[in-house]
């Protein structure tokens, strides 16, 4: 035998390539994919054929233009699809900072399909989803033991309807003082995610975003000149995307209290912080947890996810309702809330997620919780020394410890190169790693942002290491091959500016293609 | 305290955490926390319930979850919002891939079947919806709705809203929860014995600061507005917007909105393959025609086709993405984020299994089985099968208010009688009385229907 070497530090990888058809074009008149429940001949003998109770103008003149496919050539291509898709189940995601990727527990997805669970109607007499209602139930005691808050929604259905959620508890509280009109600004910073600006001005209100000082921490001289009779909240993640934590932040939340807004706190991402500091203590009125982060139910594509709402005793009769209440040994929905700001989402929100993050919680205990911000951390400060040491990186603002992620900084690589850091991104690719710049505006310049949480190991983390290490090395050497890349991807280089900015030749659909292309005869 | 390394904490093992403590030059990893000051940090541990082992665990939430009773053990006539449909067994094998279910934000070129399979799911909703522009799903139906509405009004630069009364309560909260304070509703009432739209209502509230009509069809009490083209011309006349909330499942054999004028349409896709997971099935979809002043205002990200430099080679990307809030924050439309793209790409799926004769096959057969439920109901004495005389897709009202029973009463004894009634609609619309909204569907065999019929037959003897 051969000793086979392999001594490589990054790895040979190439994604799956099946250059698969549109699914229209796999079809063939006559295939089917599932043969559905037939209808009763009894049935159709009393009633009819059903549809010609539908009003003539109501009815469907011509059957929907669908491709007609076997089930099997249905299931191949989807199977094929996803091989060329770059789960986080496959790859070191520590290149999606602030999204906290981490493990996926296959006990939770084994869980979530019992039908006790799946095959529950939302409507259902609460008798008879008693079960469902007590893991509801005992994730909002966990929550408020975790944040220090008094009640939890789980209504809301990712972190940007949380935020919405809590923007509109801020309206609604002020108007509830009959200050509704005149307190008509929120106060976020740059940092933060783009969610919170956006859904605080979807409830109609001005946006102010703070910038920070010169080591990075919202300026709390800013704040306070920016704060006023005109106050409605102030909303922030902390640590924010920088990974840096402001040691300020109950004065922050004293400020905006003394002027008459609410403060809600953005911990979508709190893996750094479980079991070592909590919302309440920082002195926040509301604060949410994205379950599909720091909770580890999976991404699923974008959703569906939960932002687990949480606010204190005093904005309880605001909370979307219903919530669920444990009185004399049985759970039930609780829907009188006063001030409720009524819905977000209909029902109760996504139940598999609330859970998988109660299994998840259950799995660790408040020991295993502390381990996993604490390992977070560790993993991170670990990455930050490795990362900084690489030629071209640097990590703007303070010096010493970051908790969950940092956002570094390509700058005197691009200075020096004239590589990007979108153009790493795509190079990135070509080693089976996910990596994410950064939301925009790019305040840090060429801006990369990477979490490793606690779900990587010492060698997953080095792996990833050495992939920016050979891609920092190419851009000194042989900068073509970071800017021809990716190389190893499913497709080549897109033309994309043309194709997806220009209304003329965008097509959202297969159709609007078709037309575009002049072959819209597909199926006849 | 040595402590046992978790399994799904590499890092936990102490040599390794020496070894990378060394490299930071830090004594402990506490000590990497001293940015967060003594007087914020947890002195005690959480008061949490002990941590379980897998096998523990499983036992432990089985458990709980053994407290609940299925529609899979009882029968169902719940809709009202989730509805129980057949789902074919490749949709769940597709969304429980590791892929699927793990993938996130990553770029067209590592994740290149997850902008495919969305952009075919986008294609093959639009044939359903007949229309050249369909969203990566929203939340639900609700919040669907609700953009819709909003598009409404910055296309129009209008500020008022006009919503059906037959809108289903709960979406309507949701609706003008999204559009408070910007937008100003009001509802247009309906003819209680047909469900039908009151026209001279509408045109009464017709204005010219009136942004969109927003109904549903089938409506949220299941029966079938007919009047879509004459709506149509009234909102014409005004320049007024048609925003229609559809259940695509009934697009095999209804015409789809875009067919009687209108403008945007939305839905929800939980009936498409999803479980109903006590509503963690619900998707929200937008689709409208590619009118680049429509495009131009969806919040959502909408996925386009693009060549790549080899020929034969598709590649996919955001259109428009300068539109979304990733991109501009508060200045950008609305706010767009995680919402519910795996239904999505489920939804496409069942799209691609039924086919077209298998969308229309699954719409005939729910409506055979609805109309035979209402017609054997209606025969129950003092019960009316279907309350209001239009006709309908999958649900319709039964009416109890002639047994001396209240809706409560009613479904108690259902319940005793492993069978789940008809949502109680007697709060949400007290002008039918004691009245309860139904649900049948393709998963309704005869035998179910019947024995929903003489439970309450025996209820009310």
């Amino acid at each position: 035998m051969k000793r086979i070497q392999r001594t490589s530090k990054t790895r040979d990888f190439h994604q799956a390539k099946w250059n698969e058809p549109i699914i229209f074009e796999l079809h063939q008149p006559g295939e089917k994919g599932v043969e559905l429940p037939p209808v009763n001949e009894e049935i159709a003998s009393v009633v009819g054929d059903g549809t010609s109770a539908i009003p003539a103008a109501m009815q469907r003149k011509s059957k929907p233009n669908l491709p007609e496919i076997g089930q099997a050539r249905v299931l191949r291509h989807y199977l094929r699809l996803s091989q060329e898709t770059l789960g986080s189940d496959f790859n070191v995601e520590i290149g999606q900072g602030t999204c906290t990727m981490k493990y996926i527990p296959r006990i939770n997805e084994l869980l979530i399909r019992d039908p006790k669970m799946m095959e529950l109607h939302p409507l259902q007499s609460e008798d008879t989803v008693q079960g469902m209602l007590e893991i509801f139930y005992k994730l909002d005691l966990c929550m408020r033991e975790i944040s220090g808050m008094d009640y939890f929604s789980f209504q809301p259905s990712s972190g940007t309807q949380a935020l919405f959620a809590m923007a509109s508890i801020v309206r609604k509280y002020h108007e509830q003082k009959d200050e509704g009109d005149q307190r008509d600004e929120i106060i976020t910073t740059i940092f933060s995610h783009p969610s919170q600006a956006a859904t605080a001005a979807v409830k109609g209100y001005k946006i102010i975003t703070l910038h920070p000082d010169e080591n990075g921490f919202p300026d709390i001289e800013k704040l306070k000149a920016a704060v006023s009779e005109r106050t409605a909240g102030f909303v922030v993640a902390n640590p924010e995307d920088t990974g840096i934590f402001n040691p300020k932040i109950k004065e922050f939340t004293d400020i905006v209290h003394q002027a008459g807004g609410l403060c809600f706190y953005d911990q979508a991402n709190a893996n750094g912080l479980l079991g070592i500091t909590r919302a309440k203590e920082a002195g926040f009125d509301m604060c949410f947890f994205n379950l599909h982060k720091t909770f580890a139910a999976p991404h699923m594509c974008g959703g569906p996810a939960t932002g687990a709402l949480g606010v204190t005793a005093a904005l309880k009769e605001f909370l979307p309702a219903p919530i669920v209440k444990y009185q004399e040994g049985k759970y039930s929905l609780q829907h009188d809330l006063e001030h409720s700001i009524g819905k977000v989402r209909s029902f109760h929100g996504v139940a598999q997620t609330v859970l998988r993050a109660y299994a998840w919680i259950r799995a660790l205990g408040a020991g295993g919780l502390k381990e996993v911000a604490k390992t977070a951390v560790l993993n991170n400060n670990y990455m930050y020394h490795k990362v900084l040491a690489i030629r071209g990186a640097g990590a703007p603002y303070v010096k010493g410890h970051r908790l969950e992620q940092v956002r570094y900084s390509w700058e005197q690589l691009t200075k020096e190169t004239g590589v990007t850091t979108e153009d790493i991104q795509l190079r990135m690719t070509d080693f089976g790693l996910h990596y994410w710049t950064s939301h925009h505006p790019y305040i840090v310049k060429q801006p990369f942002t990477l979490e490793p949480t606690e779900s990587y190991s010492k060698e997953d983390l080095d792996e990833y290491i050495n992939a920016l290490e050979q891609i920092s090395k190419e851009a000194y050497e042989n900068p073509d091959i970071v800017k021809s890349a990716p190389h190893n991807s499913t497709i080549h280089k897109m033309d994309e500016q043309d194709y997806l900015d220009h209304p003329e030749k965008w097509c959202i659909t297969w159709r609007t293609y078709l037309k575009k292309t002049e072959a819209y005869k597909l199926v006849k | 305290m040595s402590q046992k390394v978790h399994p799904y904490i590499p890092n936990m093992v102490p040599e390794v955490q020496a070894e990378m403590l060394k490299v930071i030059g830090a004594e402990s990893i506490m000590e990497l926390y001293s940015g967060i000051p003594e007087e914020l940090q947890l002195k005690e541990d959480l008061k949490l319930p002990p941590a379980l082992t897998e096998y523990e665990l499983r036992r432990h939430i089985e458990g709980i979850l053994n407290k609940n009773t299925s529609a899979k053990e009882y029968l169902n006539f719940l809709g009202a919002g989730c509805w129980q449909h057949f789902i074919p067994a490749v949709c769940d094998e597709i969304n429980q891939r590791s892929e699927f279910l793990t993938a996130y934000a990553g770029e067209p070129y590592e994740d290149h079947g997850r902008f495919q399979a969305l952009y075919e799911y986008q294609s093959l909703l639009a044939e359903l919806v007949d229309m050249d522009v369909v969203n990566v799903p929203t939340f639900d139906w609700g919040q669907a709705a609700a953009t819709s509405i909003r598009m409404a009004a910055r296309i129009t630069g209008r500020k008022k809203v006009l919503l059906a009364k037959t809108v289903a309560p709960e979406r309507s909260k949701i609706i003008i929860n999204y559009g408070t304070p910007e937008l100003e509703f009001e509802f247009v009432q309906f003819d209680t014995k047909s469900g039908a739209m009151d026209l001279e209502d509408l045109q009464e509230k017709l204005s010219e600061d009136v942004a969109a009509l927003y109904f549903e069809n089938p409506s949220y009490l299941g029966f079938i507005e007919a009047q879509g083209t004459e709506i149509s011309n009234l909102l014409k006349e005004n320049e007024t917007l048609m925003v229609v909330g559809v259940d695509p499942i009934s697009l095999g054999v209804l015409a789809p909105p875009s067919h009687y004028g209108a403008d945007i349409v939305c839905g929800d896709l939980q009936p498409l393959g999803m479980h109903m997971n006590y509503s963690g099935g619900q998707a929200g979809f937008i689709a409208s025609h590619n009118d680049v002043k429509v495009v131009s205002e969806y919040p959502s990200r909408l996925f386009g086709i693009v060549p790549t430099v080899k020929e034969g080679e598709y590649g996919f990307g955001d259109v428009a993405y300068e539109r979304t809030s990733f991109a501009q924050r508060e200045n950008g439309k609305e706010s767009v984020g995680t919402q519910t793209a795996l239904w999505g790409i489920t939804a496409g799926v069942y799209l691609a299994l039924l086919g077209p004769n298998g969308m229309k096959e699954v719409g005939q057969t729910i409506m055979q089985n609805s109309q035979y439920a209402a017609q054997e109901l209606n025969q129950i004495a003092g019960v009316t099968g279907s309350r209001l005389h239009s006709s309908f897709f999958k649900e319709f009202i039964v009416d109890f208010n002639e047994t001396g029973y209240s809706v409560e009463q009613i479904n108690q004894r259902l319940l005793e009688k492993k069978i789940f009634g008809g949502k109680d609609l007697s709060l949400e619309f007290p002008e039918f009385g004691q009245s309860a909204l139904f649900c049948v569907t393709e998963v309704h065999t005869k035998e179910d229907i019947d024995h929903l019929v003489q439970a309450i037959k025996d209820i009310l003897a």
